[in-house]
């Protein structure tokens, strides 16, 4: 299919996970991301898939917990304060080995906060959220064709790793129209689940899902072994983009709904001849360490800005040569906080 | 010689971690009993909590998800959603289901997911060591109410079988006890009911099951089950609350 269509990102979500094939989607309202719970009751069943509006977001993250322990493609959706009562669900996920898909429109916070765009919940995201030493995927789309692709990839991901996915988007994202074509499924070869529950008939020995681990050694072995998986995901499926760096003496570094006013800030720098680049991670769990550690071997300036008060910053530094300067621009979230490309380019006029 | 009495084809053959005096053990057997006079093993999932009754997997030989705690009939609802062509089962304790999963089981029976519940109600948190259950009988001592449940400060015991069979989502609901041979078979063929009601895809089905702990209550095995006739079934009586389609 290449014909164009004209979509919120949420929708696109929403679409994306239906034609990856997902079968239960399990949420709770909040705002900004209700449209996708509202496009898959209306969608889903069509399908012969399952939507259940739950009484809770810690009922909606089980039932995906239960479903995708039986096989299937199984997602949620939510935003700040939900996203934190997922992360009891999220963590027995992870320690289980589950594959899973959860959607965060990050809001504004601590708290209630408020429906306007934020980044200040990367941490929870990114430092696995919940109880216990673990990470999970997360990928950060920056325009609604990316919340197409990087649902579909999320299910892969998931599937192939057996962890749960995050697509972590904000109101911006969400909300937004742009035109996409939406893409067939790709046909990435997926492993079996052969460790699901499906009842004896279809195998002869019991399968047990679980995070319980008593066995002597049982538990120090998981955490190794999901360490190796981690280092595995971060040397195959870090993902990133880089606009105008070939030449760059300086390096913007944002994701995100911050990535799209950063490439218009660039533009304009490169318009008043300044040779500024950006690096945007697309994963941010594995972080592209790699991206960062190339680029920062030539190019000592970088300037990281993000809705908080910074937070990939400390993956940033982690990642870039030692001798780099690294620079940060912070706008915490709350109405009237979006920076404008012109207050972004003030800050690469200062830093430059 | 003909042998009258052999270990069910659900229960695996291994010694059970269960105090002596603990009922777990006798409502696994009924448990895994309903499922083998159905022909349901091959076809079942069970759904384990958080508690005594977390090694689940141990003991029956059928598939099983582990659940967080009280949360297993929101796990059962994904797997019975996922499946529908299977027997799901949860098996929870009272402080699972009745404290910190009351929001799970009371929405999955109002919504009457086609699954059973088995509620094993001893008036205590067993694994974690007697503390105060939501079933914790009025002036019982316990870890955490020393000077026994007081009314006032803790409200009353949940009354779950009842309660339940309020919600039109749920088809069968009944408390049963092994404290006696009598209530051994009733609480069976109770607990098969239960399960007819699910094979029938009629509904949500729920045993509350009556069991002693004597480790946590304090006491020697027998007279912890004189105390389920003395004290519990006086003040949880036995019987079906609701058989909405006479099965």
């Amino acid at each position: 299919m290449s014909e164009k269509i004209f979509v919120k990102g949420n929708e696109a979500v929403a679409m994306a996970a239906i034609e990856a094939g997902v079968r239960c989607y399990f949420g709770y309202p909040i705002t900004p991301q209700s449209d996708i719970p509202e496009y898959l009751s209306r969608e889903l069943p069509k399908t012969g898939g399952t939507f259940i509006q739950v009484e809770s977001e810690i009922g909606a993250i089980n039932m995906v917990l239960g479903a995708s322990a039986a096989g299937v493609r199984a997602m949620t959706s939510s935003s700040g304060p939900g996203i934190s009562l997922k992360q009891e669900g999220i963590s027995y996920m992870a320690g289980s080995e589950l594959p899973g898909v959860i959607v965060d429109i990050m809001r504004q916070g601590p708290g209630l906060g408020g429906i306007d765009a934020s980044q200040a919940d990367y941490f929870q995201a990114t430092r696995g959220g919940g109880h216990g030493g673990y990470r999970i995927i997360v990928l950060a789309p920056d325009s609604v064709q990316e919340m197409y692709d990087l649902t579909m990839l999320a299910f892969d991901l998931s599937d192939i790793y057996r962890m749960p996915a995050m697509v972590l988007a904000d109101s911006v994202i969400g909300q937004m129209k742009e035109s996409i074509v939406a893409n067939s499924r790709p046909e990435t070869p997926l492993p079996v689940k052969d460790w699901a529950v499906r009842g004896r008939a279809e195998g002869a020995d019991q399968n047990v899902v679980k995070s319980l681990k008593l066995g002597d050694g049982e538990m120090e072995a998981f955490h190794w072994a999901m360490h190796a998986r981690y280092q595995e995901l971060a040397d195959k499926e870090s993902r990133w983009e880089e606009y105008q760096t070939a030449d760059a003496e300086m390096i913007v570094t944002a994701f995100g709904s911050t990535a799209r006013i950063a490439r218009t800030a660039i533009e304009g720098a490169r318009a008043e001849g300044m040779k500024v680049g950006l690096l945007r991670p697309i994963t941010l769990f594995p972080f592209p360490k790699q991206a960062y550690t190339a680029l920062s071997a030539r190019c000592k300036r970088f300037l990281d800005i993000e809705l908080s008060t910074g937070q990939m910053i400390d993956d940033v530094r982690l990642s870039v040569a030692r001798d780099t300067d690294v620079a940060f621009y912070g706008r915490p979230p709350g109405a009237g906080s979006l920076p404008t490309p012109e207050e972004l380019l003030e800050q690469i006029r200062k830093i430059y | 010689m003909k042998q009258v009495f052999t270990r069910t084809p659900s229960l695996k053959d291994v010694q059970t971690h269960f105090c002596p005096g603990c009922h777990h053990g006798g409502i696994h057997r009924l448990v895994a009993e309903a499922l083998d006079e159905f022909g349901l093993r091959e076809r079942t999932i069970g759904c384990a909590s958080v508690g005594c009754s977390v090694f689940l997997y141990g003991y029956f030989d059928v598939d099983v998800v582990e659940s967080p705690h009280g949360r297993a009939p929101a796990v059962a609802t994904g797997v019975k959603r996922a499946r529908p062509d299977r027997i799901v089962f949860t098996y929870q304790g009272d402080g699972d289901l009745a404290a910190i999963g009351t929001s799970e089981i009371i929405h999955a029976a109002n919504r009457g997911e086609d699954i059973t519940v088995i509620f094993v109600n001893n008036t205590t948190y067993g694994m974690t060591g007697g503390q105060m259950a939501p079933t914790t009988m009025p002036g019982q001592k316990t870890s955490t109410s020393p000077l026994g449940r007081s009314i006032k400060n803790d409200g009353a015991p949940f009354k779950m079988a009842e309660l339940l069979s309020n919600l039109d989502g749920v088809t069968f609901s009944a408390r049963v006890a092994l404290n006696n041979p009598r209530n051994v078979l009733q609480a069976k063929k109770l607990i098969k009911t239960a399960f007819q009601y699910q094979v029938e895809g009629k509904g949500f089905s729920f045993i509350e099951a009556l069991a002693a702990c004597p480790t946590n209550w304090g006491m020697q095995p027998l007279s912890a089950n004189e105390r389920i006739g003395s004290e519990m079934i006086p003040y949880f009586p036995l019987g079906i609350c609701k058989n909405t389609h006479n099965l």
